[in-house]
């Protein structure tokens, strides 16, 4: 199949404002768009700046804008995306070439919400025991492989970049309902806040955009009940 | 390939500036929601304000305030009246579907269904407040020509 393909380039140190940019291509209907990105940048424009690395939906390099939404384009197959396929950087974050955007506030945002064990017992002699019911509760928080498309899909973000976003509450949620973690109390401490969770207004574009299917904001109104009730509800 | 071909992007002149154009993020309902929710939340407030300056002419005396709510007999201001209507409607119903969503635990799960109950309950109680708003505009269509011009 034969497919126009518009993208909204940007080099800084020629452009003084972004441009759309267009390509035919030729593909095949099973081609990921990936590919066909790839199939540009290596026969067509080799400027064209792009970041991918494991290309099969687990790395989370590829999230873009692709026809109005946040995808992967290593999980956006040709066929689903019609004869002309609009590619955007997302929104949210600085452009800094291209497709590629500024992740530096992301990954600050992430660490601030401290996605990791906090335990303040002594260590057991033995491995932390879960039933199968405590792991099935934080579940969807563990698929998350920030690629930042929640976040950039967010409007609560756009209008405010300081907030802590979608993605990052995903994974602090990850840890605030995980049974073997004591660090709930403080991490609820830090999503109370000014631009903690209640900047959320259940707009649901982060669960769309999403490609691990996280039911995001699901999680997020989880945070908030848990804020609101002193703690996360037991499995 | 001679070395100016392999490079020529290189050289490549930026394309005019006119061709940018931005595009509106594709959300699905719950983005749609959000957004009639501020606009009809803003609308209101807006009322509000004509709402207090109307109320306030009653300290003026009846006379007054009998000739200030003339204005809401205006078509232009029935059809506003209208619009006021449906922002407070919906506002309400999806009010109660953003509480759903945060006191229920199955309320995102829910939250598509609940946005197209939201807009049917919305039209369902617009019809007949659009009637009753609307209908004396109308009365020139169903009274005898001398009655309508005899209507105030």
């Amino acid at each position: 199949m034969n497919i126009l393909i518009r993208i909204k380039r940007f080099d800084p140190e020629r452009d003084s404002k972004p441009y759309w940019d267009e390509f035919r291509v030729e593909a095949d209907p099973i081609d990921r768009l990936l590919d066909t990105l790839n199939t540009i940048k290596w026969t067509m424009d080799g400027t064209l700046t792009f970041r991918r690395s494991c290309a099969h939906g687990v790395c989370g390099s590829d999230a873009m804008r692709i026809n109005g939404r946040n995808r992967l384009a290593c999980k956006v197959l040709m066929r689903d995306v019609g004869n002309k396929v609009t590619i955007e950087p997302m929104l949210g974050y600085a452009v800094i070439k291209d497709l590629v955007v500024d992740m530096d506030r992301f990954f600050e945002k992430y660490r601030s919400v401290k996605p990791f064990l906090i335990t303040y017992d002594n260590e057991p002699g033995t491995e932390r025991l879960q039933s199968q019911a405590q792991r099935e509760v934080y579940d969807e928080g563990t698929k998350c492989i920030l690629c930042g498309a929640c976040t950039g899909s967010c409007p609560s973000i756009w209008g405010n970049p300081d907030w802590v976003g979608p993605a990052s509450i995903v994974n602090a949620h990850r840890f605030i309902f995980d049974s073997r973690d004591q660090g709930a109390a403080e991490r609820l401490q830090l999503l109370s806040r000014k631009d903690g969770v209640w900047r959320c207004r259940t707009i649901f574009n982060c669960a769309d955009a999403c490609p691990r299917g996280i039911p995001v904001t699901d999680l997020i109104e989880q945070v908030k009940r848990a804020i609101v009730y002193g703690g996360p509800e037991e499995a | 390939m001679p070395e100016h071909q392999s490079h020529s992007y290189c050289l490549k002149a930026p394309p005019p500036a006119s061709r940018i154009e931005e595009e509106m993020y594709k959300g699905q309902s719950g983005m749609w929601s959000w957004l009639f929710h501020r606009i009809s939340g803003l609308g209101i407030l807006l009322f509000l304000f004509i709402h207090i300056v109307d109320v306030s002419m009653l300290s003026f005396g009846p006379g007054v305030y009998n000739q200030s709510v003339v204005l809401f007999d205006y078509v232009v201001v029935r059809l506003l009246s209208l619009a006021l209507v449906i922002a407070v409607l919906y506002h309400t119903f999806n009010g109660i579907r953003i509480m759903a969503i945060d006191f229920w635990r199955k309320g995102s799960r829910y939250q598509r269904a609940m946005f197209g109950i939201v807009l049917a309950a919305t039209i369902i109680v617009f019809i007949p407040m659009a009637y009753y708003i609307m209908g004396p505009a109308f009365q020139w269509l169903t009274q005898a020509p001398h009655a309508a011009t005899t209507g105030h």
